[in-house]
């Protein structure tokens, strides 16, 4: 083996003591015996407890993507909007005029299923240093919440939680959250899914990177202090659960929001001099996957002192302080001579400040404590070697597609809507969002409630609008259209409001990759994500994927939650939801095939999702969306509605609740079952309100492009009324609709 | 007109009230840190949202010991008009500039909405530029904005007429249902019995421009700016 | 010589959080439970030697900062 004698011939320093490796040591690490093998051939002899600790997470899957690596790369990832691809904190995308919007977004499941508030709040805090050690001030927060059955006992405790977290972490650092979805399903009972997006702002010439390029500079520690949190969270965020989880609770780790709001001031104030070569968040496997990484990409080693890292507890070992995950800390590289400046800053904002050791033209990193060497370890080895696997998959089974025929006849169409529009799936998100500081910075233009959040460009016209989307059911039924379905959903919630979609990032949230099956469902659900990114020109810049999202052998539904931006020039051009005002037409753009399949409509009927999801038809939707957002930004829209969960008359109904303005709708007379029609979840569709002259003129413009474009009723008073088929008062809808979520969760 | 912000660590709407002031005085107020101890000469002293030391201990509790509220009380008590917005609005109280104190909402949670205030009078600096017993739409942003004072200081507070918002339905009506977080008397805001310190729970500094969703906050940095330029 | 202090508030003020938990108990099953009153538990390790000088030093530290006194009573123990 070339790194063997690669490594001892570099080596020629001290060796750590090895530690007597047994083989449920090996496990413990999370290492396979095939992978200690070559851990061992790489370092040509056996490791101390701490390298032994250093492996293992810098190989888990958490930090190496050692399953999903082979299918990531067939990512789209370019473009020229694209300034920073993965592989760094976080993706950047230009905004023009010299400004950027850096993002990503990062699950924290485990954390928060056995410790709901620290865990989503750990996760928040983790996703805002990843974009603000980029340079970046965060300017939004958004998420993506999956939890188990309403009716589970469990769940209750698990909102409340996770809710109280990502408000107690986001508010106090005075980022808006403005943003996210929430979804309910049984499957999800064992294995809630928390995944928290960030979004930031920089200065193009000010973005700073991991790389510590350069010999002898002095790397810097700051922050909180280390204490003996989360050992090992990596690992754990890579492994099943079972029944003894609840002996995990210390390894989840305590967030201070008021630290990291310090942090984040001091970095910026930092950021503003040129002192910084390289900066890095310590997330999961802290002061390792931070060392490694920065001295990785610079092409040095490191050499630190741990006796000098700040320390909250007493008689910490090595290994214990490498894979700490105290939260609030960063990694610096500095200029040398620009320390006490740093410093003055840092203690002015009250955060420990210590240099810790420096770059060495060596590429090994080195650890010391108490004067003796612990790890001793070649750098580019340890980032590069981890295991890459291809592991088998078994592509989905197509489904049947439903019938609409097959569902069972509905007599009253609104009491079924009602239903649907005050149960799990549809009820008002406020009891959420309305916890969440949705303001705070005064540039939040459009609120949470609508199909994008968007906020200002602080001091500009622009808007930047953020959407959170995937519907796991479809990826359930059909891995490749559920992962089209995805990145098309944000496409399209961003451009209901007007803006134009730019990037995405993501978080691929998934079972056991051991199994064929899970391991199909991923490469399924890639393989649409990258072809609707192509097609749609909206790449992949971040993400994040969490794997062995399973109990006791139940996987979760496959679930690639999609993040995306957009950007709009003129925030005063954005359009809602909400029908304000009476007289208007109501159109809808997109053809209805009234497909039954996976919809709500179905589970409310039958009890259950079966068959196939809707289609995506990327072209179609790329030309139903352009049209669509050409004619807001001509001013011509009063209000614009995605028509998705729940079809066209939940569509309709989230129009009329916003602005509570009702409508009269003409009576369906075509050819598919009149169910269908009103409730069908076909793709590619969108409701816009004008003013009733201008519809004519908008159908016309629209059918010219091919588009299957029909007014299908008028806003007027307060009730949903169908011409002949009966109505619904928007108070009745309204009590129902905003009742289920406090009911619950009271 | 002169404004001095003063910005603790965790202090997070002190570029909010910044822009607001920015906008109503075209003159950027000055920044203060905790740690100074004279606030520079200023025709108005604001106390601005957020989690001033986490708002560990007490919300706001910290930061009434910062070292540059010795300096604010002692400018207040000659006269200088301070507005404590939110978590200033906590500092205040905890700095015996005003009375009484601001406790963990009724429903425990953290609350982010707008909601309807009646201005109780527009005889002050801050209100002149509404009209009295107006409705009008300010958000709040809060966890800890249940007002509270023993039965003595609520008599005293309503009888010389120092609540200066209360928390209202469309009718103007202080109702149970109109009271977000479980304030006596649905209170949201109220002055010292010179007139010239005010706290508030509600952010009026969130809603200075259409774009927001509403420019009812406005107004009052109208007032200031007419009253005190 | 240690120092602990109990902050409760006071009768009469309205205790959102020993509601919610008696709430909580009582969706749990536990019956029985009258009231609930939380409140904080605060330590310190202090260097005195003099008990009645760190008494006092301590009910200064309560009046000026550790409570509220508007709302809040606390107790000292110190051993």
């Amino acid at each position: 083996m070339n790194e063997l004698t690669h490594g001892a011939s570099l080596d020629g320093g001290e060796h750590p003591e090895p530690v007597d490796v047994t083989d449920e040591l090996i496990a413990e690490h999370g290492l396979s015996a095939d992978e200690y093998k070559h851990l061992l051939e790489i370092i040509g002899r056996t490791p101390s407890a701490t390298e032994l600790g250093i492996f293992s997470v810098m190989w888990s899957e958490h930090c190496s993507y050692k399953s999903s690596r082979y299918h990531l790369k067939k990512l789209p990832v370019e473009g020229p909007q694209v300034i920073q691809g993965p592989g760094e904190n976080a993706g950047v995308v230009d905004l023009g005029d010299g400004q950027a919007a850096i993002f990503k977004m990062e699950s924290h499941n485990h954390p928060s299923f056995i410790e709901p508030f620290q865990g989503a709040a750990t996760g928040v805090g983790g996703i805002m240093r990843d974009v603000f050690t980029m340079g970046a001030r965060p300017i939004a927060n958004l998420n993506a919440l999956r939890f188990g059955a309403p009716e589970n006992a469990k769940t209750r405790h698990l909102v409340n939680g996770v809710v109280a977290g990502i408000a107690g972490y986001g508010n106090c650092m005075g980022v808006p959250t403005v943003g996210g979805e929430t979804n309910f399903d049984k499957r999800y009972n064992q294995n809630i899914l928390v995944n928290a997006m960030c979004i930031g702002l920089a200065d193009t010439d000010k973005i700073f990177y991991s790389a510590a390029k350069g010999v002898g500079l002095p790397v810097v520690y700051v922050g909180s202090k280390t204490g003996r949190d989360g050992i090992h969270g990596a690992t754990m965020a890579s492994a099943e659960f079972d029944d003894q989880s609840d002996e995990k609770r210390p390894t989840v780790q305590v967030g201070d929001p008021f630290t990291e709001k310090l942090l984040l001031e001091a970095c910026l104030e930092l950021m503003s001099s040129d002192a910084i070569i390289a900066i890095q968040d310590m997330g999961a496997a802290g002061l390792t996957s931070s060392s490694v990484e920065m001295a990785d990409k610079g092409g040095v080693g490191f050499d630190m002192n741990l006796d000098l890292v700040p320390q909250r507890e007493t008689g910490m070992t090595a290994y214990e302080m490498m894979l700490s995950e105290s939260q609030e800390r960063m990694l610096m590289v500095l200029k040398p001579g620009s320390e006490p400046a740093a410093k003055k800053i840092f203690d002015k904002w009250d955060l420990d400040f210590a240099v810790i050791g420096e770059t060495t033209d060596t590429g090994r990193l080195v650890v010391r404590q108490n004067g003796i060497v612990e790890a001793n370890l070649p750098v580019a080895t340890l980032a590069d070697s981890a295991p890459e696997y291809q592991r088998p998959f078994e592509k989905t089974a197509a489904q049947p597609v439903v019938a609409a025929e097959d569902l069972p006849d509905v007599e009253d169409l609104f009491s079924a809507l009602n239903s649907l529009m005050g149960g799990a799936h549809l009820c008002s998100r406020r009891w959420i969002w309305e916890q969440y500081d949705h303001m705070v910075m005064g540039d939040t233009v459009g609120r949470p409630g609508g199909d994008a959040a968007v906020v200002r460009v602080h001091g500009t016209k622009k808007g930047l609008a953020a959407a959170t989307d995937v519907t796991p059911r479809y990826c359930y039924s059909d891995p490749y259209e559920g992962g089209k379905q995805a990145v098309v959903e944000t496409w399209r919630n961003i451009t209901a409001v007007g803006a134009t979609p730019l990037a995405i990032t993501n978080c691929l949230n998934f079972g056991n990759p051991t199994r064929p099956d899970i391991m199909g469902q991923f490469v399924g659900c890639l393989e649409g994500m990258g072809d609707a990114c192509r097609a749609l020109d909206y790449p992949i810049v971040s993400g994040n994927v969490s794997l062995y999202n399973e109990t006791n052998g139940i996987g979760i539904p496959p679930t690639p939650a999609i993040g995306g931006i957009g950007l709009i020039d003129d925030h005063d051009k954005l359009t809602s939801v909400a029908l304000t005002d009476e007289g208007l037409a109501l159109i809808l753009v997109g053809e209805t095939k009234g497909h039954v399949g996976q919809s709500l409509f179905q589970e409310l009927l039958t009890g259950d999702f079966n068959g196939a999801p809707p289609p995506v038809d990327l072209a179609l939707e790329r030309r139903t969306g352009d049209a669509v957002r050409e004619l807001i930004l001509s001013g011509k829209l009063s209000a614009v509605h995605d028509v998705s969960d729940g079809g066209l008359l939940v569509a309709i109904a989230e129009m009329c609740l916003a602005g509570d303005v009702g409508v009269i709708l003409e009576p369906y007379q075509g050819q598919i079952k009149r169910e269908a029609y009103w409730f069908g979840e076909d793709q590619a569709r969108y409701l816009l309100a004008v003013p009733a002259g201008e519809a004519t003129g908008i159908i016309a413009e629209l059918s010219k492009l091919g588009l299957e474009t029909s007014q299908i009723g008028l806003s007027s008073g307060k009730e949903i009324t169908i011409k002949g088929g009966g109505s619904i008062a928007l108070q009745t809808l309204r009590t129902a609709h905003e009742g289920y979520l406090p009911n619950l969760l009271a | 007109m002169r404004a001095s912000v003063i910005v603790f660590p965790g202090s997070n709407c002190d570029r909010d009230i910044a822009v607001a002031l920015t906008a109503a005085l075209d003159q950027k107020p000055a920044m203060v840190w905790h740690g100074d101890t004279s606030v520079p000469p200023s025709d108005l002293i604001v106390l601005p949202g957020g989690f001033s030391f986490g708002d560990y201990l007490r919300s706001g509790a910290m930061a009434a010991q910062s070292p540059i509220m010795k300096d604010v009380v002692a400018k207040a008590k000659a006269g200088v008009p301070v507005l404590g917005i939110c978590n200033g609005f906590q500092v205040l109280t905890e700095a015996g500039l005003l009375p009484g104190a601001l406790m963990r909402n009724r429903d425990i949670k953290f609350l982010c909405k707008d909601v309807l205030l009646k201005v109780e009078r527009n005889d002050s600096i801050y209100t002149s530029q509404y009209k009295a017993g107006e409705v009008i739409r300010v958000p709040i942003a809060h966890h800890d904005g249940n007002y509270f004072a023993d039965d003595e200081t609520i008599k005293s507070l309503e009888d010389e007429g120092l609540v200066a918002f209360r928390y209202v339905d469309e009718t103007g009506a202080a109702s149970a249902a109109a009271n977000p977080n479980g304030s006596v008397n649905n209170i949201a805001g109220i002055y010292s019995a010179d007139m010239k310190v005010l706290g508030l729970m509600p952010h009026p500094e969130r809603l200075i421009s259409p774009a927001l969703g509403g420019s009812d906050g406005a107004p009052m940095f109208k007032s200031l700016t007419e009253a005190l330029s | 010589m240690k120092a602990r202090i109990t902050v409760t508030l006071k009768n009469g003020v309205l205790d959102p959080q020993g509601k919610a938990i008696e709430h909580a108990l009582t969706g749990l099953g536990f019956e029985g439970v009258d009231e609930v009153k939380q409140g904080k538990l605060i330590e310190l390790d202090l260097t005195d030697s003099d008990a009645e000088a760190a008494r006092a030093r301590v009910t200064e530290m309560c009046e000026k900062l550790l409570a509220n006194t508007v709302i809040e009573n606390y107790a000292i123990e110190l051993e």
